[in-house]
């Protein structure tokens, strides 16, 4: 499975690398980010780490294109979103808290739906295929309603995965999974980064991460309080030291 | 717009000198001969709507800018240009009734341009309660909300003249004497620089806002 | 350009489809706003009868205000389900012309509305003996022209709506101002299209809502990607 093929109208546009460009956002009064900036390469795993209100989720929505910052810029290769905008949505695979699933369709609607829009071929197959990976195999014609927290993750994971997106944003992936599913996930993550994809997740549980990333960018009130790079190991004390420390890197 | 700031207290100046001399212009002003006295209303009635009017634009045209360009200052504008119009639009909807009252008995007569004033005020009107509760992010609503309405003024207005011609009632147009045209115009000058004075003051007020905002974030860096 | 427009009209129409499918599954939305306009005809019956004899034109008024109530309601719920999941992110993410995700929306609810005014056009016809059917093709046409300029700018309002703070209230609020043209133009003309003579006074008013229809969903198209991103 490479990241690199892909299939649909906009197939010609890829980057092999992120770069976020002293990225400021602003809600009125609220400072959402703050001159934020880091840079990933393919085939790596980023982690986004910080308390509740650094401004992750804000990051997240940028880079996936749904919002567009105050000032500052995103390239993605080269490319920023405002010149390659629905090329570069061709490249990336998103989820969020919220799961972006149908409940009132089947899994396999969910897949195919998502499938179709995104001008992808060989919809059945790779709809047969997502299933099979996210262990619903036997449950594809059930209505998403039905599923258990775990199971929507499980798929929801896969309909992100669906078009082998370059750039993949995984906001709190790892919430309200078992240990075989995380598991599994962190197995999954794993591939990816193999497979050449740019990987960029958030999370607060340190301990599931801990030696998967491959850079760790630490925010803190919408500001970069610190980049920990090259195979993070002991997350917790660097964390620690970078974020709730109340030491600036 | 460094430009009009300065020229600000000029303007303002101008507008109350010619404010204060407009009721020499108008007692001069040949009486209209059906309506006698509260015809006077309308030196001040008339050039509110078409401030208003003008205004609607000014903030359809800023709040596309802000749209499609991102310009903090255009959004600045944008608000500004939509509380003068909610302004002058009470202005418009007061100094109508009370012409409406003395000249023909009743207080709202559903008239072809104050009924069409009416609609237009409340969908600025609603803008403002769109930037007040709207959260987080309405500022780019509003603006798309500010674009509606601009587009809607033509419709509006024919679709509501269109409506009051099956119901004849009174007509309230007038033909301007010659005599009054010049206080007529003197009103109109007045109010569209009252009209850019309190655009400006208003915009540098948000303009203010925003760096003393800007300075109480840096504070904390 | 033609791949353009295949590539959209694709999408709009999965997007459609999509909804249709969603709707289908519980007819939730479907029901509730058929029974919503039908209770609206009602309550003004009561309002606006009098002594056996409806109040001249009061049909046309009412059936356009029952219109326009019952497409607020199916807008909000409509949306309100794409906001417990997201979904409506998802969709912005999709790498295809966004404009074309709001006209596959706007066609899910021309077709509700559609449908729901299927029922009441002949509920008010029988209940205030309006002779409605007098020029049916003019009045299908009226109440489709008019049904779209609703539709067009409400999907719109309620799109942008989703995740902005009192949004249930906000969208009636910014809805009716702008659409009072749609309305007097619905009234007027099915008012016109019940009077002996009144056919070509009704498709002035045809026209004009069509030209508003133009210009709205036009300017829906060029504005949704920009209110959508925040």
């Amino acid at each position: 499975m490479t990241a690199a093929s892909a299939s649909g109208p906009a197939a010609a546009f890829d980057f092999d690398c992120l770069g976020v460009e002293s990225v400021t956002r602003h809600f009125g009064r609220r400072r959402a980010l703050s001159k934020v900036s880091f840079r990933c390469e393919a085939g790596s795993i980023t982690g986004l780490l910080g308390p509740n209100g650094a401004g992750k989720s804000t990051l997240l929505s940028i880079l996936a294109t749904l919002a567009t910052p105050t000032s500052g810029t995103v390239r993605y290769g080269g490319a920023t979103a405002a010149e390659r905008g629905a090329a570069i949505r061709a490249r990336i695979g998103a989820l969020g808290h919220d799961l972006y699933l149908y409940p009132e369709l089947t899994a396999r609607e969910n897949l195919r739906f998502f499938a179709r829009l995104y001008g992808l071929d060989a919809v059945e197959g790779r709809v047969d295929e997502a299933l099979d990976r996210a262990g619903l195999g036997d449950r594809g014609g059930d209505l998403v309603s039905g599923f258990s927290r775990g199971m929507r993750q499980r798929l929801a994971l896969e309909r992100a995965l669906l078009h082998q997106p370059r750039l993949v944003l995984l906001d709190e992936p790892f919430t309200g999974l078992d240990d075989a599913s995380t598991q599994a996930l962190v197995a999954r993550l794993r591939a990816w980064r193999s497979a050449g994809a740019l990987l960029i997740v958030t999370t607060h549980d340190l301990d599931v991460i801990d030696g998967l990333l491959d850079q760790a960018v630490f925010l803190r009130d919408g500001r970069v309080s610190g980049i920990a790079a090259g195979g993070v190991t002991g997350l917790r004390e660097i964390y620690r030291e970078r974020v709730t420390g109340g030491g600036r890197a | 717009m460094p430009m009009l700031n300065r020229l600000f207290l000029p303007t303002l100046g101008l507008a109350l000198v010619m404010f204060a001399a407009a009721p020499a212009l108008i007692v001069n002003a040949p009486y209209e001969t059906t309506m006698g006295l509260v015809q006077k209303i309308f030196y001040f009635h008339v050039p509110a709507a078409m401030t208003m009017f003008a205004s609607a634009f000014v903030c359809g045209l800023a709040s596309m800018r802000y749209l499609f360009g991102r310009r903090a200052t255009a959004d600045r504008v944008a608000l500004a240009a939509a509380e003068l119009v909610v302004l002058f639009g009470i202005i418009v909807l007061v100094t109508g009734p009370i012409w409406a009252r003395k000249a023909w008995g009743v207080w709202w007569q559903w008239e072809a341009r104050l009924t069409s004033t009416l609609v237009m005020w409340m969908i600025f009107v609603a803008y403002l309660l769109l930037r007040r509760y709207g959260g987080p992010g309405s500022d780019r609503l509003g603006a798309g909300l500010a674009v509606f309405g601009m587009a809607n003024v033509p419709f509006v207005y024919v679709s509501v003249n269109w409506w009051r011609t099956l119901h004849p009632k009174t007509s309230v147009v007038m033909t301007l004497d010659p005599g009054m045209r010049p206080a007529f115009w003197w009103s109109v000058a007045a109010f569209v620089l009252l009209y850019v004075a309190l655009l400006t003051v208003r915009t540098r007020l948000a303009e203010q806002r925003t760096r003393l905002e800007g300075i109480h974030l840096a504070l904390d860096d | 350009m033609s791949a353009w427009i295949g590539g959209f009209l694709r999408v709009a129409w999965l997007v459609m489809r999509k909804d249709l499918t969603v709707e289908m599954r519980s007819r939730e939305i479907l029901y509730t706003t058929a029974f919503f306009a039908a209770s609206c005809i009602l309550v003004f019956a009561f309002g606006f009868v009098k002594q056996g004899r409806p109040v001249d034109d009061v049909s046309a008024g009412i059936l356009w205000i029952a219109i326009a109530f019952a497409g607020t309601l199916a807008l909000g719920r409509t949306f309100e389900r794409e906001r417990t999941n997201e979904t409506l992110q998802a969709l912005m993410l999709a790498p295809c012309d966004r404009p074309a995700v709001y006209a596959g929306k706007l066609l899910g609810i021309l077709l509700l509305l559609l449908f729901v005014e299927v029922l009441i056009v002949p509920m008010v016809a029988l209940m205030f003996q309006a002779d409605l059917f007098r020029s049916p093709l003019l009045l299908v046409a009226l109440l489709a022209a008019g049904t779209l300029g609703f539709a067009a700018v409400g999907t719109l309002f309620a799109a942008m709506l989703v995740r902005a703070r009192s949004r249930d209230v906000l969208l009636p609020v910014l809805l009716y101002p702008i659409t009072i043209p749609v309305i007097i133009a619905g009234v007027r003309g099915t008012a016109a299209i019940m009077q002996e003579g009144g056919e070509p006074l009704a498709r002035a008013w045809v026209a004009m809502l069509v030209f508003f229809d133009v210009v709205f969903v036009t300017l829906s198209l060029w504005t949704f990607e920009a209110v959508m991103t925040e």
